[in-house]
């Protein structure tokens, strides 16, 4: 068989401190291929994803259903043709079982034809396009996140029903912004007072915070990702704008991924989240103590779907004895995965994305003087995509 | 656009040439006098930004950071300068393109090496954090006040030493006419070392003053460079004067581009005023070479 | 035996002067072979991005090397052959008319004459204002095109905008099917053997010699009567329209094109290619591509700080190697002989 043969060969090549526990009787190694962003600004996220992922391995011994696990990485570089190189590489060369970790939906859609047909699963830790909900889903593709509109219809729910009525939103250029908008404006109705997309990667928002102090809006809404969130907040904050109009924003802009480079300008801004590190259940509590505990630092919300990630991976190989080869039991399994989500509950909806809960989390300061997310409420409850409807999930 | 509203938006754009001209004008000397396209000056901007970072956080004194950091970027300027970049001073414009292209992944690497993945945090000074009152009820950032401040300084300090100083009138031969000025005595390689070292300390200034508005991270100099080589051309290469204009230019462009122009039109803005620029005059604004 | 061989014409001058051509071929051609051998198929598949890449790098340095003229924008105009592949072909899966007009298709006997026209008017038509500039000015204004071509294909939501167009349909060669890795990358292969062998001919034909004229002195050329513009132009064109077949090649073989290969990074990473291999020959930059890729693709596998490593390994082949990889093949090889390039 083909199996025993690549796992004679594993057994010569084996270096790695995690094939060193391996029992006896051995098994073939789970070979686990995690592509994400290591290198430039945003090797910040795919450091938290793959720290959090690797720790949620810990948890299981690095054995999936009594098979020793073995991640390769790879560096996207935020590129999709150089994420799609690295995934050819992975399925061709290194032969992975198991692909996951793409923080970015461009690379996604890049990489997820050639994974799909491969026969191979991919289960994503972040990225949640809408094509991937709807139309082209697939019943090898698990998003463990959420959808892309989702955070942002619990925001636009919440100030709903709080009575605001002139909103100006603000997002890049690019479709995971109109996604974040149309979430939005699912739930907040319309109009909008304003919608501005700037240029991807833009370094100074002097004029769009101008033209938005003019407007006099009851709340802003903004998705700014990373090194953008940073600038448009400090700059934000310079305008003296954070005590006269309130803040408003999704996944990725406000977290410790940023936060510690922001620093005290963020005090007060409120964010659309799935998970706060203060969320009131015990696996989250787990999670929060293990992740500072091992690298000395607070998780991000990246980390918090990178470490579901890892033990919906686990419990599934586990229910399926790690005979994934058996691709419809293993489907099975993901489907129905019971496990203990930092987010409290959490299933997959009949289009393999997230049913969750929303929250609204605020920045503050907590007692050691750390800028944490703290939870405010809940805004949402079991919020499903819009997209699942437009997805025919193949019964094989 | 309410008066109000439209000087502010000005006053953004001046601002943001300010900053843009402080990166460009050691970009232009070099590039004038020593013949020589540096892409890793955006390097030297990101190494400013990070020394400031650092002298902060210990020091607690952005005073103290200001001339810290821009003599830590001079002195990285020119120990490159002086290592690898002296010898490309007579290779072609491409063996220079590709050896500071080079140049910028070590940078880059050598930044995470020391500081690590994460942005890192630097605030504005506490007597500059907040905002001002200006005439006809504009609000200004105090910082962005300051950053224009130091920008005009730099500018006016700049045209002093270059018009009426004797290493101005160096500079101007050099940049002119090179092997004429070497045969009249002027110590060209001490020239060039010092010119190189004040345009890496320039940039250092420029990335620790944008450090408080922008995020400082890996990287950070790429996007700015593409900016100030923009600014560069259209001023005429080695025109202190050319790179001041179109400084500005690109700044106020730029800046009310965003705000009038439709997104995809807004993003492309500074990019298609060069090309017309370019177009009508193929060296620059104020071209300085015959 | 290199200085002997200026005057072009008869197939034996023409042997002697395209072995190093031959050469390279031969040994890019045994790459399916050493990857059945190792086992690795990702080895096919990375020899067709080298093979591509090297195309356009190619394509670029016929007006660097030969015109002197340093173009930023050649990542856009691979770019517009790719999108041309990638709209047509969407349009076939669709069942729509691009423009309302035209129907699409996945034919690439189609695709890539429309996609080597789109990037060579594009080439042509950007040409026609850049060519006012020289020198650094010129590199400028063609990163100021790129730039302006990139946001074009960010803006185009219909095509995807940021997230880029994915090939859905089965891309064909006419009538053939092309998707097996190997035969993708031999179809590429001599795609790549055409380009260096009419490079070589253009290289050393009157319109070739008077192409490094212009380079070396354009004043000379003008007084002489011969108006330097309309050959320089006519070079950027076909450069053009050869990095527009790198691009719908590439398009085709990832099935997938995104704004950020229009990028001026990449455009940038074609200088550096052609410049690496080096610019005196035509096939210097096929070299640079492989090595280019080759790092790229396996020094991330041993440290996560790779880059630097890599920038090391271009600046010591730029100071030690001053004419590119091509010095390594030997001292008549590497100088630059009148018309046997």
């Amino acid at each position: 068989m083909k199996l025993t043969i690549r796992a004679i060969a594993f057994a010569g090549a084996a270096t790695s401190a995690l094939l060193a526990t391996i029992p006896a009787q051995a098994q073939a190694p789970l070979k686990i291929g995690f592509v994400t962003s290591l290198s430039g600004p945003e090797g910040v996220i795919g450091r938290d994803l793959l720290d959090a992922f690797n720790l949620a391995l810990k948890d299981g011994g690095n054995t999936m259903g009594g098979r020793p696990v073995q991640v390769v990485t790879g560096d996207d570089q935020v590129k999709p043709d150089v994420g799609r190189q690295v995934v050819d590489k992975m399925l061709d060369s290194d032969k992975v079982d198991i692909l996951t970790g793409i923080n970015f939906s461009n690379v996604l859609l890049a990489v997820v034809k050639p994974i799909m047909d491969s026969g191979k699963f991919y289960i994503s830790p972040n990225a949640g396009p809408s094509q991937l909900a709807g139309k082209q889903c697939n019943a090898h593709l698990f998003s463990v996140g959420f959808q892309n509109d989702n955070n942002f219809e619990g925001l636009g729910k919440y100030l709903k029903e709080k009575g605001l009525k002139k909103i100006y939103f603000l997002a890049p250029n690019y479709p995971a912004g109109k996604d974040m908008l149309t979430g939005f404006k699912r739930y907040f109705g319309e109009p909008m007072q304003s919608e501005v997309f700037t240029a991807m990667g833009q370094l100074d928002y002097s004029a769009e915070i101008a033209q938005l102090r003019a407007a006099k809006p009851d709340a802003v809404v903004m998705f700014y990702p990373g090194g953008m969130g940073i600038n448009f907040v400090k700059q934000y904050a310079q305008a003296g704008l954070m005590s006269q109009i309130p803040l408003y924003t999704g996944p990725g802009t406000v977290d410790q991924t940023t936060l510690g480079a922001i620093g005290d300008a963020a005090v007060g801004m409120y964010t659309g989240a799935m998970w706060s590190e203060f969320l009131d259940n015990a696996a989250s509590k787990k999670f929060a103590a293990d992740f500072e505990a091992a690298y000395n630092r607070i998780p991000s919300q990246y980390a918090a779907q990178a470490y579901d990630t890892g033990h919906i991976l686990q419990s599934a190989v586990d229910a399926v004895g790690g005979k994934i080869d058996d691709k419809a039991a293993f489907r099975k399994a993901l489907e129905n995965v019971k496990f203990d989500s930092v987010r409290g509950h959490f299933k997959f909806n009949t289009n393999h994305f997230p049913i969750q809960d929303y929250y609204l989390v605020q920045v503050e300061k907590d007692s050691k003087g750390r800028l944490v997310s703290s939870l405010r409420e809940k805004i949402m409850s079991d919020l499903a995509d819009a997209y699942s409807g437009d997805c025919a999930m193949p019964a094989q | 656009m309410t008066f109000s509203l439209f000087i502010e938006q000005l006053l953004n754009g001046v601002q943001l040439g300010v900053m843009l001209f402080l990166m460009a004008a050691g970009l232009t000397l070099v590039f004038g006098i020593m013949n020589l396209i540096n892409l890793a000056h955006g390097s030297l901007y990101m190494a400013g930004a990070f020394f400031a970072a650092t002298v902060f956080q210990i020091s607690g004194s952005f005073l103290l950071a200001v001339p810290i950091a821009v003599a830590l970027t001079a002195l990285v300027g020119g120990v490159v300068e002086r290592a690898v970049l002296r010898q490309f001073y007579a290779r072609s414009h491409l063996d220079q393109v590709l050896v500071t292209f080079g140049l910028i992944l070590v940078f880059n690497d050598a930044v995470r090496l020391i500081w690590g993945v994460v942005p890192v945090p630097l605030a504005p000074p506490e007597a500059l954090a907040g905002s001002v009152h200006l005439f006809g009820g504009v609000d200004y950032p105090a910082f962005r006040l300051a950053i224009l401040g130091v920008g005009a300084l730099v500018a006016l300090g700049l045209y002093f030493v270059v018009s009426h100083t004797r290493i101005g009138m160096w500079i101007r031969a050099g940049a002119s006419n090179r092997p004429m000025a070497s045969a009249l005595g002027v110590d060209v390689e001490l020239v060039f070392s010092l010119v190189f070292s004040a345009g890496a300390g320039l940039a250092g200034l420029a990335g620790l003053m944008a450090g408080p508005i922008t995020a400082v991270q890996v990287g950070m100099g790429e996007p700015i460079l593409i900016l100030a080589l923009v600014v560069t051309v259209i001023g005429g290469i080695g025109s202190i004067r050319g790179a001041f204009v179109a400084a500005l230019m690109i700044g106020v462009g730029d800046t009310f581009g965003r705000v009038l122009l439709p997104p995809a039109l807004g993003s492309m803005a500074i990019f298609m005023l060069m090309a017309a620029i370019l177009a009508w005059r193929p060296k620059g604004l104020f071209p300085v070479h015959g | 035996m290199a200085d002997t061989i200026a005057k072009p014409g008869g197939l034996s001058v023409m042997l002697r002067v395209s072995w190093p051509i031959l050469l390279i071929l031969a040994l890019l051609a045994f790459a399916p072979t050493l990857s059945n051998a190792l086992d690795n198929p990702f080895l096919v598949r990375l020899f067709t991005r080298a093979v591509i890449f090297a195309m356009a790098a190619v394509a670029l340095n016929f007006v660097l090397g030969f015109g002197g003229l340093v173009s930023l924008m050649h990542g856009g105009l691979a770019g517009i052959g790719a999108y041309a592949v990638a709209i047509m072909a969407f349009h076939d899966y669709d069942g729509s008319k691009f423009l309302g007009v035209f129907p699409g298709t996945s034919d690439l006997a189609i695709l890539i004459p429309v996609a080597m026209l789109a990037a060579g008017l594009g080439a042509a038509l950007t040409g026609i204002v850049a060519l006012r500039t020289s020198g650094a000015y010129f590199i400028m204004i063609t990163l100021a095109f790129n730039q302006m071509l990139y946001y074009f294909f960010v803006a185009l939501q219909q095509y995807g905008g940021d997230d880029g167009l994915q090939i859905l349909s089965n891309l064909t060669l006419a009538g053939f099917d092309i998707s097996r890795r190997a035969t993708f990358y031999y179809v590429a292969l001599v795609a790549l053997c055409a380009e260096l062998f009419f490079f070589s001919r253009v290289v050393a034909s009157r319109f070739g010699t008077i192409l490094q004229a212009c380079a070396q002195n354009e004043r000379r050329v003008t007084a002489i009567g011969i108006p330097p513009l309309r050959y320089k132009l006519a070079a950027l064109a076909i450069s053009g329209a050869a990095a527009g077949l790198a691009g719908a090649l590439w398009a085709s073989g990832q099935q997938f094109v995104s704004p950020s290969e229009l990028s001026w990074d990449r455009s940038g990473d074609y200088i550096v290619m052609a410049v690496l291999g080096g610019t005196g020959r035509v096939w210097g930059p096929v070299l640079g591509a492989v090595v280019f890729v080759l790092l790229e693709a396996f020094l991330p596998a041993w440290t996560q700080f790779w880059q630097a490593p890599f920038g090391v390994v271009v600046i010591l082949i730029v100071v030690f190697l001053r004419g590119g990889l091509i010095d390594l093949m030997g001292g008549s090889l590497a100088r630059p002989t009148g018309g046997g390039r």
